[in-house]
């Protein structure tokens, strides 16, 4: 028990990035009325995705792992800046980001 | 070695209680801000695991960029917060069924996976040269052509995010080059020959 509390090893890391990664999809879960979250629950999944990628670069001694977290942070900072420009469009459209309002594209 | 693990659960600790604090606080401004430190513990991860550069990285983009930008929209939007969080009670026992069998499966294949606790080289990834050097070795020859469609993606979404936004306000005066350019003499001058003693 204290070997697995003392010495810290590829599962702690992994251990952390996956409850990241579940609040991320809890969030969005449970979110049913602010946009604004979900995106931020959207950049919490990105970031567990990039804790696994460093732990395995880490692990393996590879550094091509680090390299692909320097893309995926690249394409989170445009996604961000695309949802964030569309949210503000359709705030300016319709007044309100409630997502239950969103069904305009239901037909 | 002791100061490494109480670091790690330090880190770990305050990024998953601030990722937390992310998706159940009510005002969306404090969720940013709980976001700014969940990404403050995770460069934290970072730098433990010998990633310098990426945790150096993470601050700069997401504290620096992503995480002011989510704070100019959550500002500049007029919304009721208070209305916001009415439905959350009615989605939350699929939300936690949803988060338990998800946590627990991942737990479960990371604990009995083949990897176990394999701990982690640190000396092999920081080596002979540093972080940074490491990372542009690799990036600017191997990954050069990946690296030019990064910025590219980012120029897409920069130009993405300008069209989107932008819009034609009506009552505010413009420059049109066109116009200005186009303009003739007869256009706009008239002279007029008046007679004294009497107006036009």
């Amino acid at each position: 028990m204290e070997d697995i509390i003392f010495n810290i090893g590829i599962d702690h890391y992994l251990a952390v990035a996956a409850i990241l990664f579940t609040l991320g999809v809890c969030g969005i879960f449970l979110n049913r009325k602010n946009v604004i979250t979900i995106l931020m629950s959207i950049e919490l999944m990105l970031l567990a995705v990039n804790i696994n990628m460093v732990t395995f670069s880490a692990y393996l001694g590879d550094i091509v792992g680090q390299i692909f977290t320097l893309f995926i942070l690249t394409v989170a900072a445009a996604e961000a800046a695309i949802g964030l420009a569309i949210l503000v469009v359709y705030y300016r459209n319709r007044g309100s980001i409630e997502i239950e309002d969103i069904n305009r594209m239901k037909g | 070695m002791l100061i490494s693990v109480i670091l790690f659960y330090l880190f770990s600790f305050l990024a998953i209680l601030s990722a937390v604090m992310v998706i159940s606080s009510k005002n969306p401004v404090h969720s940013v801000f709980f976001l700014i430190l969940a990404f403050f513990n995770s460069a934290g991860l970072f730098l433990l695991l010998g990633a310098e550069l990426l945790a150096m990285l993470l601050i700069i983009i997401y504290v620096g960029a992503v995480a002011v930008l989510f704070l100019f929209v959550v500002m500049m939007l007029n919304i009721n917060f208070a209305k916001m969080k009415e439905g959350l009670l009615r989605h939350m026992p699929l939300g936690i069924l949803v988060a338990a069998l998800l946590v627990g499966e991942l737990l479960f294949v990371i604990y009995w996976s083949p990897l176990g606790q394999a701990p982690i080289p640190l000396e092999s990834v920081a080596s002979a040269k540093t972080n940074t050097e490491a990372i542009g070795n690799v990036l600017y020859t191997d990954y050069a052509f990946l690296f030019q469609l990064a910025g590219l993606i980012l120029l897409v979404a920069m130009i993405g995010a300008i069209v989107l936004t932008h819009r034609q306000r009506e009552g505010v005066k413009r420059q049109d080059k066109q116009k200005q350019i186009s303009r003739k003499r007869e256009d706009t001058i008239e002279i007029v020959r008046i007679k004294s003693g009497r107006g036009i």
